[in-house]
């Protein structure tokens, strides 16, 4: 997993709340079998006027102009702005694959879907909860003023505007350390090997028909 | 002390370690896999050189690519193909306790086939790549969907990192009236707290109205507590679940099933048991409901009609009003049994048991399909539940009324496979999402039960299954 510490990056405004994973990235693409490219597809039905399909060359498509990441102004992004649910539906990894494939680190919102949230984190990706006024705010400033930045600081648990206002975000110690160092989740489990065994004997002995081959 | 809940039992007796910031590792039972969210995780596994910690937790079988008819002539998709394949191929490489291959006779859509063979028991985790494995909270297991890294985390440690979640309280006493269904009670649960409602929370489902509800019932009900935010929905077990898995291939036998049962019978949250949050709702209230927009949460009693968004005064939510009657289609204030549909489908993850289609072959039972409706389509849930039906003569009743009656799989519920919303297109389905582009890019979804969906394609519109049967 990449490592996560500071960004000061270009912010993009998705005006929407409730926005699905299958708006994130439609289910035509979830029949690949790799973890990357996914890119292009991002979005796919808002940001093309025509349908998209696996392996298309998204290059040649005919854009949706209006679509905020159409935009000129918003090009290169890598904070993503969003409202309420952001992440709903279903658990497709896709999503946020996707999202960082397109180059997005962070995103903020005021309210997450739990299963995208968490497979944020799994893919470098910091997901901020933020308050809705905030939010609010940031919507506003983005909108009005081109090339709007803001500055990330994940040791600090910090975002600063460009006014140089800041505000904080809440995130676990385990999360925060696994992204700060780019810690592989699975490596890090198989330490406690030991720990996971003696706890399967202990469960077999009292719930043996869990374990039927 | 405060007594524990259902939840929180079931978390507790599968902590292996807790960190001081509460994050734990949670030991898994049961691994679901199915082809669409699984390869990167195979992948992962063979690139890093491990091994499955405990390959006879898997349950597998392809399901969301795989096509609804023609079986002789394979899958026609070679993309679709190639995953399907992979699955059979990572299968064979890391094992597995139950595995279904594409026409195999017991094939079937993840979530019904579990508890279909009994591998989805009282007490234990159940976790798929896959937000639909709340369904399996319906036996007392703590069941949620996870990302296809954590099914690489599973596979590898048999564990997962995980925090716990809040607890809700949903409670629905009384009784339903005629023709209301466990689906009109998960549409109304989530109409009144939203999709966001359980974001954080594990929500457990009480109260007379679940009680009364058989193991189908449930399933439909938990499935959709992922609609509702909560990543698990969880009823406690009972003498139904236990009559409903005995003699099931892979529930405890003999002297096992008699501790199993003891063992389920504490599985219930404590009289003095706190929660962090409490819906109360009456089953008297419930009516049959469509969804109108594009979110499940924008859903409506029969009798209703579609929102004004003039008479909304949040703008946040008056935009999303305006979009969604664009995207559908619909004008402000056209009443819900005026809106025709183009197609049907009964199936899913959701409504594909026997249950949900001798539900909706009741109401189909020597009527027929109206001329303006294009397709109404039935997918059984499993090849078992297909052979059921068939042998009940359910298939006959829906292709005399002219309904096609398909293999099953997951089918136009994500329209992976060639069933699917051409542009513009209206369906009646008995699936869980009216996102945008679910049934097919431009298709237009409204959910409703089995019962709900076989009146529409009787009628050709949305109809108040009350007034019909
Ligand atoms: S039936 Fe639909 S919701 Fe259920 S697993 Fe298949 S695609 Fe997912």
């Amino acid at each position: 997993m990449k490592a996560f510490t500071q960004l000061n990056g270009l912010v993009c405004p998705l005006d929407r709340a409730n926005v699905d994973t299958d708006a994130i990235i439609p289910k035509q693409f979830l029949k690949s079998i790799k973890r990357s490219g996914f890119g292009p597809y991002l979005f796919d039905e808002w940001r093309y006027t025509n349908y998209g399909e696996p392996g298309m060359d998204c290059s040649t498509r005919p854009l949706n102009k209006d679509f905020v990441l159409n935009q000129p102004r918003y090009q290169g992004a890598q904070v993503l702005l969003a409202r309420d649910n952001f992440g709903c539906g279903s658990s497709r990894e896709h999503a946020p694959w996707a999202i960082e494939d397109q180059g997005f680190r962070v995103i903020i919102a005021p309210s997450f879907a739990d299963i995208f949230f968490n497979n944020c984190y799994k893919n470098g990706i910091l997901p901020i909860v933020a308050d809705a006024a905030v939010v609010d705010r940031l919507f506003k400033e983005c909108q009005a003023n081109e090339g709007y930045r803001l500055n990330v600081d994940l040791p600090s648990q910090t975002v600063t505007l460009p006014s140089g206002d800041s505000f904080t975000f809440e995130i676990t110690p385990t999360r925060k350390h696994n992204l700060l160092n780019g810690l592989d989740e699975i490596g890090l489990t198989l330490q406690h090997a030991d720990e996971i065994k003696a706890f399967e004997v202990k469960h077999k002995a009292a719930q043996p028909w869990l374990f039927a081959q | 002390m405060a007594g524990k809940t259902l939840y929180d039992k079931l978390w507790e007796s599968h902590v292996v370690r807790e960190e001081s910031d509460g994050t734990c590792l949670l030991y898994i039972d049961r691994h679901l896999v199915h082809e669409v969210t699984s390869p990167q995780a195979f992948e992962g596994m063979r690139m890093a050189g491990r091994k499955p910690w405990r390959s006879t937790s898997i349950v597998a079988n392809p399901d969301h690519n795989t096509p609804t008819k023609d079986w002789d002539k394979g899958i026609e998709d070679p993309v679709s193909r190639l995953q399907v394949e992979t699955l059979d191929s990572n299968i064979k490489e890391f094992g597995a306790l139950v595995y279904f291959p594409f026409k195999d006779s017991h094939q079937g859509i993840i979530h019904v086939i579990g508890p279909e063979n009994g591998t989805t028991l009282p007490g234990m985790t159940v976790v798929c790549g896959d937000s639909h494995t709340s369904t399996h909270g319906a036996f007392g297991a703590l069941a949620h969907g996870i990302g296809t890294s954590e099914v690489e985390h599973v596979l590898a440690t048999q564990t997962l990192v995980a925090k716990k979640s809040k607890r809700m309280l949903v409670k629905v006493d009384g009784k339903l009236g005629k023709g209301v269904t466990a689906k009109d009670v998960a549409l109304a649960i989530i109409g009144k707290i939203g999709t966001a409602g359980g974001t954080g929370y594990a929500i457990e489902f009480g109260g007379e109205v679940i009680r009364g509800f058989s193991m189908e019932g449930r399933m439909t009900l938990c499935n959709m507590a992922i609609e509702a935010g909560a990543r698990a929905g969880i009823v406690a077990p009972d003498e139904k679940t236990a009559a409903y898995l005995k003699g099931r291939q892979h529930a405890p036998k003999g002297e096992n099933w008699d501790k199993a049962v003891a063992y389920w019978n504490t599985l219930k949250s404590d009289l003095d048991a706190q929660f962090d949050a409490v819906i109360e709702m009456r089953g008297e209230d419930i009516e049959p409901q469509v969804t109108w927009g594009t979110s499940p949460e924008q859903v409506l009693p029969i009798g209703a009609s579609v929102p004004n968004p003039a008479k909304e005064i949040d703008a946040t939510k008056r935009t999303s009003i305006e979009n969604a009657l664009k995207y559908m289609g619909l004008e402000a204030d056209t009443p819900i049994e005026k809106i025709n549909v183009d197609k049907v489908f009964i199936g899913s993850c959701t409504n594909s048991r026997i249950e949900d289609l001798r539900a909706a072959a009741g109401v189909a039972k020597g009527k027929k399909v109206a001329g303006n409706v294009k397709l109404a389509m039935v997918v059984p849930g499993s090849g078992v539940v297909k052979r059921q039906a068939e042998e009940e003569g359910l298939d006959k009743i829906f292709i005399e009324a002219g309904f096609e009656w398909r293999e099953p799989g997951c089918s136009m519920c994500l329209a992976m496979n060639s069933d699917r919303l051409s542009p513009g297109e209206r369906c009646a389905s008995t699936s869980n999402r009216n996102f945008e582009g679910r049934q097919g890019p431009g298709g237009r979804t409204h959910l409703v039960s089995p019962e709900m969906a076989a009146a529409a394609a009787i009628a050709g519109h949305f109809v108040d299954v009350r007034s019909v049967h």
